[in-house]
């Protein structure tokens, strides 16, 4: 196990020298015989198996119940670096609840002229149905996903927010459970901090959110779009360790103002509605006449204030790729604070000048389709031969708007197994953020990682896979 | 905490097909060992459609393999074929599948064997099918229905969940318990001569052995094997895991405590109550006197129209 790359920044080594956070798994896993982490790598994914973690990637057929790669290598921060993470995404998580609850309401940040109107209200996810409409304690986004990157051992970016329902939480706290399960004197010899408390934080978040005239316990649900969703084990998961009902669109129905499910014993009244299903779909008299998950009048409900949806509709306007470029402003704005974490310099196709740079220099970056995600749509420049480069940059000139550009960043290295031994691969970040009467973070996240060498692109659809996210304890 | 109409229907369909499975399995080791010994009629032919006929299934059998009733055929057929909707892989696949569904509702341990039945069968259709001896996947099927049934007795909670899976895995065993039997009436009676002779007796034997209960009978009953005896055994007899009345009472008890718990009697528990009133009130002459295949066809009619009832009045959340 070599450090090498010297253009990456390498969270474990620093030349020949471990950094502090790792110290604990050098011996580890200098001294761990080959034969024994074959063995413990068939037993983990045998684990993921049996447990039933395993996702469905749309449309190519094949085994239905396909596992995300565990990289058993955990990913470490220290103290003090989670300390800074905690705070910065603590006040972008601040900061988007309150740009949401204003662009719904007075849209002081547009007449002060920081964020064009135009992006703001033309924007596909701003949902003019709940213009005017403050949800309970102004809480739009109730999970807010942050996706970081570093690029150094201070230099942290925010690639993107996800305010809507940032999936990936089973993995950080089953990561966490196969590994305490397979390495328990890891977690003696370590002082890992525990990640368990998630669940109980989101059903308290969830149930602090039921609607005000809310006297009895709320009974809060799940709305998933069905067990055929690759995300399905996510959301019962989260239904089994949150102690609530796991629904879909056809448990549900309105009557007079408010949200019934269909139990064996009739029906029984949902305050608070944690939605894992796209605005689109959430009721067909509102939006999408022809979608089949959702429940038709559920969105006048909701108006009403007969029941909570998390996180609400129209939460999505904050996360769009366009608005992203706002978020430091937001910040300053709202906050009337420096932000603490930075965003990834960004170029948005549909100015001109930025057309021009990004088209100029398409093969040293990353462009992204506005509305895309799962690392579909994208181009990796550097990672790409000139015919692809050139197709690409057709479908920019035919629709700029779509697209924005960003450098293609040295994202930082963490040792991963591969078939030679130990090997340094770039990984990603995914912390999840709680906002209810207090905003949390539990000390971990998911950390994606790029399994093949070289590759930027750490989404589970593009062969990336997942590692135990450790904070050390004091 | 209450549980959703769907959720309980899979519940149901959990318990329904586990029992499925096991019946198929069951099925196959009827047909395998009357295929032993030689029949004067139409060779080891006839033993097979019998079973084919038992499944409901044999119409699906003939789109196939058309009239090729091989051993090989069948077995395949109903251990492995995914276009037959009983055959046991397709059971222990929807009930997995249904458990994946409502995995809030099941124990780890429960999960762990409805999806480690899934994961074995799976390498078992991987498995070369001259590796596989055919006792050995009928006892792979009773193990892994013994294995769930023992996850959910003793790691569920005695709540509604567990009432809906148990009136699942009752009733598909009381339509299973009439169905095995009525399959000796596809298959024995091809000339009446052979009523009572020794073939016939040792056909009956295989339908006791095939519900793991011929040594049982033995115990009961002792002497010679006759059709009323094993009637009585398989219907009438409270002491007999698998015989009707056990499975009515069963079901009967499964839905008084659901009445209970939702304090409120419904067409269900109406419609139970009936079924076994009339079995426990039934004498074998009586059966016999009826005609023993038009009993069970009509007692599987029963069990079915109570299936629907619990259908209606809980699983289709519609209640009120």
């Amino acid at each position: 196990m070599t450090a090498k790359t010297p253009s990456y920044f390498n969270e474990m080594f620093q030349d020949a020298t471990v950094r502090s956070p790792y110290e604990g798994l050098e011996e580890w896993a200098r001294t761990m015989p080959d034969e024994f982490r074959t063995l413990k790598q068939s037993e983990a994914e045998a684990l993921f198996r049996r447990i039933g973690i395993t996702f469905a990637v749309y449309g190519e057929g094949g085994d239905p119940d396909r596992l995300i790669p565990f990289d058993m290598f955990p990913r470490v921060f220290s103290a003090d670096e989670w300390r800074r993470l905690e705070r910065g995404i603590k006040q972008r998580a601040r900061a988007l609840n309150a740009f949401l609850t204003d662009v719904y309401g007075r849209g002081e940040i547009i007449r002060a002229g920081r964020i064009p109107a135009r992006l703001v209200y033309q924007n596909e996810a701003y949902e003019k149905a709940v213009a005017g409409f403050k949800p309970p304690r102004n809480v739009y986004s109730h999970i807010v996903g942050i996706d970081l990157v570093r690029t150094g051992p201070e230099d942290f970016f925010v690639l993107e927010d996800n305010c809507r329902t940032p999936s990936g939480v089973s993995y950080m706290l089953e990561n966490r459970e196969i590994m305490m399960r397979m390495f328990p004197q890891l977690f003696r010899d370590n002082r890992v901090a525990p990640v368990e408390g998630y669940p109980g934080l989101l059903k308290r978040s969830r149930a602090c959110g039921a609607p005000e005239e809310c006297a009895r316990e709320p009974t809060v649900a799940i709305l998933t779009p069905g067990h055929f969703n690759s995300a399905y084990y996510e959301h019962s998961f989260l239904a089994d360790m949150m102690g609530v009902a796991l629904v879909e669109g056809q448990d549900l129905f309105v009557e007079g103002d408010f949200c019934w499910m269909r139990t064996t014993e009739g029906p029984k009244k949902v305050d608070v509605i944690y939605r894992r299903i796209d605005d689109a779909f959430l009721d067909p008299l509102c939006f999408r006449p022809d979608s089949m998950l959702g429940v038709p009048g559920l969105m006048n409900v909701y108006r009403s204030g007969g029941v909570t949806i998390a996180s609400a509709p129209g939460a999505g306007v904050a996360d769009d790729k366009a608005i992203y470029t706002f978020v430091p402003d937001m910040v300053r704005f709202y906050l009337g604070e420096e932000p603490i974490l930075n965003n990834v310099p960004t170029w948005q196709c549909g100015k001109e000048d930025d057309l021009k740079y990004v088209l100029d220099n398409l093969a040293d970056l990353v462009v992204k389709e506005v509305h895309g995600s799962g690392g579909y749509g994208m181009l990796v420049g550097p990672r790409s031969t000139k015919d692809q480069i050139e197709a690409f940059r057709l479908k920019i000139e035919e629709n700029p708007e779509n697209y924005i550009a960003q450098p293609t960043l040295a994202l930082s290295t963490c040792p991963t197994f591969v078939d030679e031994g130990v090997a340094p691969r770039h990984v990603d970040l995914r912390p999840y953020c709680l906002v209810g009467e207090t905003i949390e973070l539990v000390p971990g996240g998911l950390t994606r990682v790029a399994l093949t060498e070289g590759s930027l692109v750490v989404n589970s659809s593009q062969g990336g896979g997942v590692k135990d996210t450790w904070v050390i304890a004091e | 905490m209450t549980l959703l109409a769907r959720h309980a229907d899979n519940l149901f369909w959990i318990g329904r097909y586990v029992e499925r499975a096991e019946t198929q399995a069951r099925l196959l080791e009827v047909g395998a060992r009357n295929a032993l010994i030689p029949n004067t009629s139409g060779g080891f032919r006839n033993e097979w459609e019998s079973v084919l006929s038992a499944t409901g299934a044999n119409l699906g059998f003939v789109q196939k393999y058309g009239d090729d009733i091989r051993q090989r055929n069948i077995e395949s057929w109903l251990f492995f074929d995914e276009d037959n909707t009983s055959s046991v892989y397709s059971c222990v696949l929807a009930a997995r599948e249904n458990a994946r569904i409502v995995r809030t509702a099941l124990t780890s341990q429960t999960w762990d064997a409805l999806n480690g039945a899934l994961q074995e069968i799976r390498e078992l259709k991987r498995t070369e099918r001259s590796k596989l001896q055919i006792n050995d996947l009928i006892d792979w099927t009773l193990r892994q229905a013994a294995l769930i049934r023992g996850t959910v007795e003793d790691t569920q909670l005695r709540i509604d969940g567990y009432d809906f899976l148990n009136l699942g895995l009752y009733l598909e065993r009381g339509d299973s318990t009439a169905r095995l039997l009525d399959v000796k009436y596809f298959v024995l009676l091809p000339e009446i001569g052979y009523v009572g002779s020794g073939l016939d007796n040792y056909q009956w034997r295989t339908i006791l052995r095939a519900m793991s209960a011929h040594r049982a009978f033995n115990w009961a009953y002792g002497g010679e094997v006759t059709p009323r005896k094993i009637a009585d055994f398989l219907i009438l007899n409270r002491k007999a895991p698998r015989s009707l009345i056990t499975c009515a009472e069963e079901a009967n008890w499964h839905l008084d405590r659901l009445a209970r718990a939702y304090g409120r009697t419904t067409e269900a528990q109406t419609q139970a109550r009936t079924i076994l009133a009339y079995l426990a009130d039934l004498s074998v002459d009586d059966i016999f006197d009826e005609g023993l295949h038009e009993f069970l066809t009509r007692t599987i009619a029963e069990i079915a129209a109570l299936s629907t009832t619990i259908s209606t009045v809980y699983l289709s959340g519609e209640t009120r």
